[in-house]
């Protein structure tokens, strides 16, 4: 089993009674609250974090990016992705994601993950995401084509990836007449390329079809075991078996020496008043032509106020009660865990650890025991349990690369 | 005096394209906002007392089948300047409202014969030399339409008690907007400098209270047109066919009369 430590990066130093006065924590509410002097101390504060984290034994330090909002500080993943290639010597720098509708050059997406990958010695995972409502409104990216800009800029990143060039591309969004990048990969036949989603079935299809492993992220028990059915009846049709090889799962875990303490951070989770990425508009999150023409009739009646939540708001003693926050001791967060690796089987596992506002201190000692006590004895339970990553399971990186294809195998590309 | 209308559809480019019409006389090719219309308005109307009007739907919005190809509002004045040959329409003036002024300006910027007379009314398609047009990406289905009327009672008055349906209709229509204008959003930057062609006399007309096109793209247009009057209707907002719509289709009746 990978397990990796994951951050937001939260913008905690803000004034967070402004953004409740404002009514939105997200995309348009003003940056004149960032404060650059505390932006500094927390970069480097979440450096220091990384490599303690590959110090006591995470095997892979998970990052992703998001814009216009103090939820998370990153607004480039490939800067620190950059950064931990050259200050760690042996987690993998997992991405997840690069949102490649937001990128107008994919030529420069795939040589800056070369780059990383060399300059790593062969670490990086390259995730790609679409990219949540509010990037698209952040960047000035058409939401409407977002689908569609997401697999054209894959399958450009892949053709580079594993094509010489010079070549030419003439698509739909994207027109490169000269396509020959002087950076390639190191990884062969490429970096593996992992997919994380909430809620998008299409998106699970696709991820499927490409034979990549997908990231459920925080999804409750019922809803992820939903998703590796559906992914899993995809492999089918494309002719492999899906294993833990294929299915990650990131869920929010803070540990700490006592129970209460635990507790009293993990409350932290819940610091964009249990929103992930911040109080905001629904028409935000999911701008029109964004999501699935599917889930229109129900969006629009729950945008406008007249239905609840489709996710739901759950309070912190009810995320606790169903094991969508975990927190407490060593044991005890072991416990759970293994509850939840037994009902969930992933070979991949991201631990968000660290959220909202807690201390230096308090996150250093999470890091140390989530990483040196609870990883340790989640990877040999995962282990008994035959939950390999994909390394271990000597996984293709594309479907193209499988040998083990079964005669009723449908092409997926 | 009631009026009977007659819906058909034309296959233009490969898609369905739904057209109301009714009256008869001279031809009032009328093009709706970016937010679709009612399949009925009292201003349509009115304009069928006198006139032979066609309303189509734009390919995409309303009942009209979307053209996944479609990236522009020019492509969708070629398709209606293509709809019109279908319709073996001709010596015809053209009603753009909005988002439809934009695209009316467009044919007639293709074609400078074409039009008999133009009326655009509040256009989009310019960029305002004072202000911006209002972003619907960042505000709710209700507010953006609401925001277009003087008057709430008059919003009130179209749409009434919003349905479930309408709701749908407008995140397509949004949808729809985005997919052709997004960037730069609702503005040509090569317009204002084909209008100058256009024969067709003009008659820019614009709301007072006009909170989603700032009235400096007006002037604009005026400016850029070689025969264009401007008037503005008080107390009125972007949706001046839906609030004052005896009023706009006085002005349109008797502009068109006169040309």
């Amino acid at each position: 089993m990978h397990m990796m430590y994951f951050t937001e990066q939260p913008m905690s130093a803000y004034d967070a009674k402004a953004g409740l006065a404002y009514g939105a924590t997200a995309l348009t509410f003003s940056n004149s609250h960032f404060d650059p002097v505390e932006g500094s101390r927390l970069y480097n504060e979440y450096l220091e974090d990384y490599l303690l984290a590959e110090e006591y034994g995470a095997d892979g330090i998970m990052l992703n990016e998001h814009h216009n909002a103090p939820f998370c500080m990153q607004a480039k993943t490939n800067i620190f992705a950059s950064i931990l290639a050259a200050t760690t010597k042996r987690v993998k720098i997992v991405i997840l994601g690069n949102p490649l509708p937001l990128c107008d050059n994919p030529i420069r997406m795939a040589e800056e993950l070369a780059m990383i990958d060399m300059i790593s010695r062969g670490r990086l995972v390259p995730g790609f995401v679409r990219g949540g409502g509010q990037e698209q409104l952040a960047s000035g990216v058409n939401p409407a084509y977002n689908r569609e800009r997401f697999i054209e800029a894959h399958d450009l990143v892949q053709k580079i990836w594993s094509e010489p060039g010079p070549f030419r591309w003439e698509g739909t969004h994207y027109q490169h007449r000269t396509v020959n990048p002087w950076a390639v990969p190191m990884q062969k036949p490429y970096p593996r390329v992992w997919v994380p989603g909430v809620l998008s079935k299409e998106t699970i299809t696709w991820t499927a079809q490409q034979r990549y492993p997908y990231i459920a992220l925080n999804t409750s028990i019922d809803h992820t075991r939903e998703i590796w059915k559906q992914y899993s009846d995809t492999a089918a049709d494309c002719g492999y078996t899906a294993g833990p090889e294929n299915f990650g799962y990131l869920i929010r875990v803070h540990v700490q020496d006592t129970e209460e303490k635990a507790l009293k951070n993990a409350r932290e989770f819940m610091w964009m008043q249990g929103e992930f990425t911040g109080l905001a508009h629904p028409v935000w999150a999911n701008p029109s032509g964004y999501f699935s023409p599917s889930g229109r009739r129900g969006f629009v009646q729950f945008a406008t106020g007249r239905a609840v939540n489709p996710r739901g708001n759950p309070s912190f003693e009810e995320q606790i009660a169903s094991t969508m926050i975990v927190a407490g001791t060593p044991d005890q967060v072991i416990e759970k865990l293994k509850y939840i690796v037994q009902n969930t089987r992933p070979g991949i596992m991201g631990i968000w650890a660290n959220d909202g506002n807690v201390s230096r201190e308090d996150r250093q000692r999470c890091i140390k025991l989530l990483c040196g006590e609870v990883m340790p004895a989640i990877k040999e339970y995962g282990k008994s349990l035959g939950l390999n990553d994909p390394w271990e399971a000597n996984a293709p990186v594309h479907l193209r690369y499988s040998t083990d294809l079964k005669a009723r195998a449908a092409a997926a590309e | 005096m009631s009026v009977v209308w007659t819906d058909t559809v034309k296959e233009i480019a490969g898609c369905k394209i739904h057209v109301s019409r009714a009256g008869t006389g001279p031809t009032v090719l009328v093009l709706h906002h970016d937010i679709g219309t009612p399949d009925r308005l009292p201003f349509y109307d009115a304009l069928a007392a006198n006139f032979d009007v066609i309303v189509p739907h734009h390919p995409g919005w309303g009942k009209s089948e979307r053209p996944q190809w479609l990236r522009h509002p020019r492509d969708i004045a070629a398709m209606t300047t293509w709809l019109l040959a279908e319709l073996d329409a001709s010596d015809v003036s053209v009603v753009g409202l909005g988002f439809g002024g934009w695209i009316a300006a467009e044919m007639a910027s293709q074609s400078p014969s074409t039009f008999r007379s133009m009326v655009l009314v509040a256009p989009m398609g310019i960029k305002p030399p004072e202000g911006f047009i209002a972003d619907q990406a960042i505000v709710s289905y209700i507010d953006y339409p609401k925001s277009g009327f003087h008057d709430q009672a008059a919003f009130e008055a179209v749409y009434g008690g919003i349905s479930v349906d309408q709701l749908e209709q407008w995140d397509i229509c949004r949808e729809m907007s985005f997919r052709t204008a997004w960037k730069p959003y609702m503005y040509s930057q090569t317009l204002p400098h084909l209008l100058g062609g256009v024969r067709a006399p003009s008659l820019v007309i614009w709301g007072d209270d006009d909170r989603i096109v700032p009235i400096s793209a007006g002037h604009v247009y005026t400016r850029s047109l070689r025969n264009a009057t401007m008037t503005t209707v008080a107390a009125c907002g972007h949706f001046a066919e839906m609030e004052k719509p005896a009023e706009i289709a006085k002005l349109v009746t008797n502009f068109v009369n006169a040309s």
